[in-house]
């Protein structure tokens, strides 16, 4: 009873969770869709958002070298480059 | 989009003046809850506090994989209520594990005979042992590393502290017949990465370790069923080494006769040597520059007072915290009320084991109106303790930097 009543919370969970996450939007510019696409279907894009304001290009680059080499992320070379120049201008330091 | 703002209008009245701040600045009320002023700008604005499935509220750091941070207000209590627990994830695919079907496989290559238990199994057919450790995040803190660390930018609460019961890893694997050339012991749970191509999460620990009777495979917490966020229906505990290392959903434990090659082993949580106090070592993984994280380092958090608060001038009152390390025990605590001049000991409270946190009381006394600086600093039985300065390290582990909070007596 108990284990069915918790899979059932489960269910009603992840329903929230993934509503909830919607709730992030990027600002707005080019790379934003290649984001939304390719960096959202492992994660959720929070994450840009906690680590701001303080990565510069060479350090956005390395992220997304990072998730591509080291976690498997399947993004064209031509996506990871629009998607680090995106990071650094919207959520890198501000000059 | 609901924003951290309009979640606290709505919700301020339920947030106490709790959390805990670094240095003099503005963290306080409300805001503090969501973390110390030191975090980044981007996290702070980003922080709601958030209710999972069996959880209260949190403080939500990232959706997808799911993780959440427990309040400083918690840690009032010396264990941390299983529903107030942190999350923590590296892969998104976390499946809803049925008790009933569950099975743990037990085998590799160093093992003779090859187990497959059940729950049942797991709760009656081994000696049941129970041990209070701290289980806290390798990353804890990390978001106050300056420069920047990039990662889930932690406040201080990515830990807690709870009663652990199963059976011990020692019995299961003696029972499986672990030959004497196994090296290390390799763990994997449920969990897995939305593409083939994520490496696992799976972990290894030196068999040395895996055969201490501390090492746990838990079924209960704080004596409940582990919450789904915390591993049900079984996790590795393995008391005074970083939660890295206790799987979740643990679905098979493998003996090998050779270093794990996994990232997560291999290349992921490392710390350069010879930079931390650290005793334990896990040898067969080291490389000359680095070696994976194992035991915490000593630490201690004021629990009861935040930042910007005012106090009576001349009237003693209580500082609260908790002290915790890698297993040795904690020697003593010592606070300052003078921005570390001055220092004096606080009284510890009860001994729940050198796992455990250890809970301690301060009467500190303002006896001039004006602004004051409380300090506290642990140490440890192995001799150590917190240090003033960050050890600067690639991957932001190990924060125990004495923690400062500044006060107002009027």
């Amino acid at each position: 009873m108990k284990i069915a009543t918790i899979l059932i919370a489960l269910a009603l969970a992840a329903t929230t969770v993934i509503a909830a996450e919607q709730r992030i939007v990027l600002k707005e510019g080019p790379g934003r869709d290649k984001i939304e696409a390719n960096c959202g279907s492992c994660h959720s894009l929070d994450y840009i958002l906690t680590n701001s304001p303080f990565m510069t290009r060479p350090v956005w680059d390395a992220e997304v070298t990072k998730m591509i080499k080291a976690y498997g992320a399947p993004v064209t070379d031509a996506d990871a480059k629009d998607i680090a120049e995106y990071l650094a201008k919207n959520y890198g330091p501000q000059p | 989009m609901q924003s951290r703002r309009d979640f606290l209008k709505t919700t301020g009245g339920l947030m106490l003046a709790s959390g805990a701040g670094w240095h003099a600045g503005h963290a306080s009320g409300a805001d503090a809850v969501l973390g110390p002023a030191e975090l980044p700008e981007g996290t702070l604005n980003a922080s709601i506090l958030e209710v999972l499935s069996g959880k209260v509220a949190l403080i939500k750091k990232s959706w997808r994989p799911p993780n959440y941070e427990t309040p400083v207000s918690y840690f009032n209590d010396v264990f941390t209520p299983n529903d107030a627990f942190f999350v923590r994830y590296h892969l998104s695919n976390i499946p809803e594990v049925a008790a009933a079907t569950w099975r743990l496989k037990i085998g590799g290559e160093a093992v003779d005979k090859p187990l497959e238990l059940s729950l049942e199994n797991l709760q009656h057919d081994y000696e049941q042992v129970e041990i209070a450790a701290v289980n806290q995040c390798s990353g804890n803190r990390r978001g106050m590393f300056v420069p920047h660390v990039p990662g889930v930018e932690w406040g201080p609460g990515a830990m807690g502290n709870a009663r652990w019961k199963g059976v011990r890893l020692k019995d299961v694997l003696t029972k499986a017949g672990l030959k004497k050339e196994a090296l290390e012991i390799v763990f994997d749970g449920a969990d897995s990465g939305v593409f083939l191509t994520t490496p696992d999460f799976v972990k290894s620990i030196p068999v040395w370790k895996a055969m201490d009777e501390n090492t746990l495979i838990a079924w209960q917490m704080n004596g409940q069923p582990l919450p789904h966020w915390n591993g049900f229906p079984a996790r590795i505990v393995v008391p005074g080494w970083t939660g890295t290392y206790w799987m979740k959903h643990i679905t098979s434990i493998n003996a090998v006769t050779k270093p794990f090659d996994g990232f997560w082993i291999k290349i992921a949580y490392r710390i350069p040597r010879g930079k931390f106090p650290i005793v334990d070592r896990f040898i067969s993984q080291e490389t000359d520059v680095n070696t994976p994280i194992t035991e915490m380092v000593v630490n201690s958090l004021m629990t009861n007072v935040a930042n910007g608060q005012t106090v009576a001038a001349g009237r003693p009152f209580e500082v609260k915290g908790i002290a915790w390390d890698g297993g040795y025990g904690i020697s003593r605590v010592d606070v300052s009320q003078d921005g570390g001049q001055y220092w004096r000991s606080a009284t510890l409270g009860q001994d729940y084991g050198r796992f455990s946190f250890r809970q301690w009381t301060y009467v500190a006394n303002a006896a001039q109106p004006g602004p004051l600086v409380v300090m506290a600093r642990a140490s440890n039985r192995a001799g150590a303790t917190q240090t003033f300065e960050l050890i600067a390290n690639p991957a932001g582990y190990h924060h125990n930097v004495v923690q400062r909070i500044s006060l107002n007596a009027a």
